[in-house]
């Protein structure tokens, strides 16, 4: 008896074991057993119509279409009249063969893309004919289309999702569309709506066999909500015309509440061109494009140097931190001296030479000598540059500069606005006022984004306070509540120093820089700008043409509008900037271009900088030789 | 001597009859479940397997009859004859076999094939009984130790080579049968201890095992020499040098064995198993499914019929190898339990009765059909719920297959009609 006993014992155990591993299979991982995860259902989807986008005043930006691939399903595929069928298709036979074997290669038994996105009339005979050719059949998809040809930047586009972040995301297919720029992609939660399952019960050759548990856990898809944006797009088309030639970027705002009104690069698409048949071919031309950039955002990505508009943020800084008043004055000889060398001296188009200068004078007149002496009391304050500095960079920043502003589009940059520990680093604690001087009139390091600069411009206009600015006004025609765009923020500067600074600026318009732009009965406040640029060819330091840089708001009391705008390349600020400032200012208030003013509009629609573009593209170096 | 019975069931074992039938009745339920279609086809038909296993299973009634109908003694005086006309059939599966699935081991009659090898096992069984039963044998002698291995042993070469290693692997049972009759312990301990290290090597890489062995050796060693002094050394330096070199030739021996011996699908099943490479979809994909399928069930399972991945025919070989894989998703833990339990009834109630026989040919015999049942449950449900590698072997009663169940049932029966006859003296 006791030598069986080995074989006992073994069964036992053996028993227990297996026992024990079926209820850690069917007990424990059992419990965490979803029917709809199970090898034998088939889930299908029912994808539900994307969402409409309109502009402000209710104009249809972005729509749907339907759109007919032809699929095939190989091994359902008979003899057929392989010329019939190419002509229907408008293929040749070695397209039809070569895609024939490339759906073989992938799943005989499975339906895949034969030819994507039939044209509509060719589908209208195809669907006649189709019976008669086995394995073939139409599938719908709705495609976007968009009804007027501006604003591709800020609409995006959609497409494919693709492998990696299907199995990232787990609400995503590989193949299905998503929102892949703009607001498309911002807002794809809202636009994309929710698509319905059904599960359905297959066999191992994936042949449905009826549906699953009797549809208990299928779901209904529900539609996605429109959108109404911010944007005009009337002001955004004309803002768009009159950057044609150019390179640059527009953003105007509304600073009541926030709300783009445009956003404008240029170089820009025609949206339609990534929707259809051409999209693989343009949007490789779109994307490669590493000169003009249509696909770059310049409105929110460019960070340049703002130049004088900055010149703003010093004396509002100024005013602030009590190191002048609307009565302090400095004298300016041509420029202003900041160490005791020769060349430690920063020249001054101002043209007030040897007299007092008041605030108002020195934003009208664009003086640098005023904003360095400014500049130099701000940060050497205390006696103490690194301090000083953070002080100053505390007020800029609570202008939204040097950070992501949070605004609701995908793309961004932050920008730059230094502070002491930027310079302790870079000039081992060993600099002040004047090392830094360049930043008293905007150069230097400080880097800012154009709809950071319009943003700066309408918490101007506002006197003190700005709402982050926004795209999205209404999901499904009801206003958005979201506190990030509704709640006001405030700057750091009282309202009371606002006052002669929009004095001064209305002067712009008035006599400065801005006078030949001036539209009767709107008065106009603003700046202009120039923005020295420079690159790097073989090592050497070359400057090329400036950039042209205008912030301006209107009307004065009440501001309606806010703007930036900076064209590449454009030279003075005076000559292309404020006259589209103007314009754009002119259309959006009084809706239209008055006859006084239309030789302006036909300027500016002729003037194209293609030319300086071709010559920078070609020969960089001489171009810099040659300007001062 | 009493007269012979005139009653062939008199006597017979019923608790063993009443476990045969249930666990068929059961398999055929799960087959039936596992290769029903959407049209309903007669169930008595050539055409659909489960109406083939029915038509199997009646055939078992006249086999049953026959094999009850002889006297035991003629099971034990032809024993070597019936061993040797097995043999022969597995020879002649050489020139005359019909190749399926890469193995020549199956006799083809039209719509019938016969595998021989289902039924060598119980003609070993037979076999080894009647050379063990023999008054003058003694299994301490190494002359008779090789005899009753080349018994075992024949067929399964010869099976090994048709090429079908996984039906082959069930002769190391008998080692089971030997130990009893009084084989020493240290062929199985031996034998564990390799496949033990085997695996360990092929996990972890034969590097860090020859090291963990050596220094296990040698701490063991000056362990032996701190407490028995210098003489030890002066008496075993030879069996230290010699177990040295054996621990060192294994590891190398395993790696290369495995990595050149062993073909990709054998290396893949390991690894698989072992958590060393996850493939759900091609290598691992049986033993995946199958969990996943059993895993579904839950406490009561789905019911019979509405296992929908049985229906959708997700796991390969479902009606065959894989058929316990029906019973955890359509019956459930309680269902696959009852199954084991049953089974190990079985195996439980056979030793049971076996020890009870005097003669000794009936409780060889009898020994061996326990552990020919328990390698074949423990091997197929282990791999079925994924503890063990794939190997294609049928789980006794319950796998699609008329020469398996044939097997089976005549490997039972010889028993309960051994069995019934126990009392009588012969």
């Amino acid at each position: 008896m006791q030598r069986s006993f080995l074989l006992y014992f073994l069964i036992t155990i053996v028993g227990c074991v297996f026992i024990g591993r079926l209820f850690q299979l069917q007990i424990i991982r059992g419990a965490n057993y979803n029917p709809i995860h199970n090898s034998a259902v088939k889930t299908t989807y029912d994808y539900p119509e994307r969402g409409y986008v309109y502009d402000r005043n209710g104009k249809l930006l972005i729509a749907n279409q339907l759109s007919y691939d032809v699929m095939i399903q190989p091994n359902q595929v008979k003899p057929l009249d392989t010329i019939e069928f190419c002509n229907l298709l408008k293929i040749n036979k070695e397209s039809f063969l070569k895609r024939l074997r490339k759906a073989e290669r992938w799943a005989p038994y499975l339906p895949s893309v034969f030819l994507k996105q039939l044209a509509k009339k060719d589908f209208a005979f195809l669907q006649e004919k189709l019976h008669k050719y086995n394995g073939f059949f139409i599938q719908k998809r709705i495609i976007r289309k968009y009804p007027i040809n501006a604003a591709a930047n800020v609409l995006g586009y959609i497409g494919e999702v693709n492998e990696s972040l299907a199995k990232k995301n787990n609400y995503y297919q590989a193949g299905e569309l998503i929102g892949k720029d703009g607001i498309e992609r911002e807002y794809e939660s809202y636009l994309r709506g929710k698509k319905g399952k059904k599960y359905l019960q297959r066999n191992n050759l994936n042949k449905v066999t009826g549906s699953f548990s009797n549809g208990k856990y299928d779901t209904l898809s529900k539609n996605g909500k429109d959108l109404t944006l911010t944007l005009d797009i009337d002001l955004q088309l004309f803002a768009q015309k009159l950057m044609s030639g150019k390179r640059g970027g527009i953003v105007a705002i509304e600073p009541s509440s926030g709300e783009i009104l445009a956003l404008v690069t240029a170089p820009s698409y025609d949206p339609n061109m990534l929707v259809g048949r051409k999209r693989s071919k343009n949007s490789t031309i779109l994307f490669n494009d590493t000169i003009s950039r249509p696909s770059y955002d310049r409105g929110l990505l460019a960070a340049y140097a703002p130049g004088s508009p900055f010149k703003m943020m010093n004396a509002l800084i100024g005013l602030q931190e009590n190191v002048i008043n609307e009565k302090t004055s400095f004298k300016c000889y041509y420029g202003f001296k900041y160490g005791k060398r020769a060349n430690e001296f920063m020249g001054c188009h101002c043209n007030v030479i040897g007299k007092p200068i008041k605030l108002k004078t020195a934003i009208a007149k664009s003086c640098n000598s005023y904003f360095s002496n400014t500049y130099k009391r701000i940060v050497e304050k205390d006696n103490n540059s690194s301090e000083g500095l953070d002080n100053w960079h505390k007020h800029v920043s609570s202008f939204g500069l040097g950070d992501y502003l949070g605004y609701d589009l995908p793309a961004g940059s932050k920008g730059l606005i230094p502070d002491g520990k930027y310079y302790d680093n870079r000039y081992k604690y060993s600099w002040n006022g004047s090392t830094t001087i360049s930043n008293a009139i905007g150069q230097g390091e400080i880097l800012t984004t154009p709809i950071q600069l319009a943003n700066f411009t309408a918490a101007i206009a506002n006197r003190g306070y700005f709402y982050t600015p926004h795209i999205l006004k209404k999901i499904d025609k009801k206003t958005i509540d979201n506190e990030k765009f509704t709640m006001a923020k405030k700057t750091t500067i009282d309202k009371k120093h606002f006052d002669p600074v929009i004095e001064a600026m209305h002067e712009v318009f008035k006599t400065g820089t801005g006078k030949w732009s001036q539209v009767k009965g709107i008065e106009i406040c603003g700046k202009t700008g120039t923005a020295e640029n420079f690159t790097r060819i073989e090592g050497q330091k070359i400057q090329l043409p400036d950039h042209s840089i205008l912030v301006a708001f209107a009307p004065k009391e009440n501001p309606k509008i806010a703007l930036a705008i900076f064209v590449e390349n454009g030279g003075y600020g005076s000559t292309i900037a404020a006259p589209i400032t103007s314009l754009i200012i002119e259309k959006y208030l009084t809706g239209q271009i008055s006859k006084t003013n239309k030789y302006r509009e036909q300027n500016m629609l002729n003037l194209s900088l293609q030319d300086i573009y071709e010559k920078l593209k070609l020969k960089p170096k001489k171009i810099a030789s040659g300007t001062k | 001597m009493r007269q012979e019975r005139n009653n062939i069931f008199e006597n017979i074992d019923w608790v063993l009859v009443f476990l045969f039938i249930t666990l068929v009745g059961f398999g055929w339920l799960n087959i039936y479940a596992a290769s029903k279609t959407e049209e309903d086809v007669e169930l008595l038909s050539f055409s659909t397997k489960y109406g083939k296993q029915l038509i199997f299973i009646c055939c078992t009634i006249p086999l049953i009859i026959t094999i009850l109908f002889f006297n035991s003694k003629f099971y034990e005086k032809y024993a070597s004859i019936f061993y040797i006309i097995s043999i022969f059939c597995l020879l002649l599966l050489f020139p005359f076999g019909k190749e399926i699935n890469g193995a020549k081991s199956w006799f083809n009659f039209g719509v019938l094939g016969l595998q021989p090898s289902e039924f060598v096992k119980a003609f070993t069984a037979l076999a080894v009984a009647k050379l063990l039963s023999d008054r003058q044998y003694n299994l301490k002698l190494i002359k008779n130790q090789i005899k009753v291995f080349i018994i075992i042993f024949t067929p399964a070469v010869l099976i090994t080579l048709q090429p079908d290693a996984g039906s082959a692997l069930i002769y190391l049972t008998f080692f089971f049968v030997l130990n009893r009759e009084g084989l020493t312990m240290s062929y199985m301990i031996w034998g564990s201890i390799l496949i033990f290290l085997f695996i360990l090597t092929i996990f972890f890489g034969y590097f860090p095992v020859l090291l963990v062995l050596l220094a296990f050796i040698t701490i063991t060693v000056i362990y032996m020499i701190y407490k028995r002094g210098q003489r030890f050394i002066r008496f075993n330096w030879y069996k230290i040098v010699i177990i040295y070199i054996i621990t060192i030739l294994f590891t190398f021996g395993t790696n290369i064995i495995y990595n050149n011996v062993f073909k990709r699908h054998h290396r893949d099943r390991f690894e698989v198993l072992l958590g060393l490479k996850t493939d759900i979809k091609n290598i691992g994909y049986n033993s995946h499914q199958s969990e996943l399928t059993i895993s579904s069930g839950g406490w009561t399972g789905k019911g019979f019929l509405k296992g929908d991945i049985t229906k959708g025919d997700f796991v390969p070989e479902q009606h065959t190898d894989y058929i316990f894989s029906t019973v955890g998703e359509e019956w459930g833990f309680l269902g696959s339990s009852l199954v084991i339990i049953l089974f190990m009834l079985m195996i439980y109630r056979i030793i049971y009765l076996s020890e009870t026989h005097s003669n000794k040919f009936g409780r060889i015999y009898g020994y061996s059909v326990a552990s020919i049942l328990f390698f074949h449950i423990v091997v197929n449900i282990g791999m079925v719920i994924g503890l063990l590698p794939t190997v294609g072997i049928p789980l006794p009663f319950f796998s699609y297959g008329g020469s398996s169940l044939w097997g089976f049932t005549v490997l039972l029966f010889i028993f309960i009609r051994l069995d019934a006859h126990k009392n009588y003296d012969w």
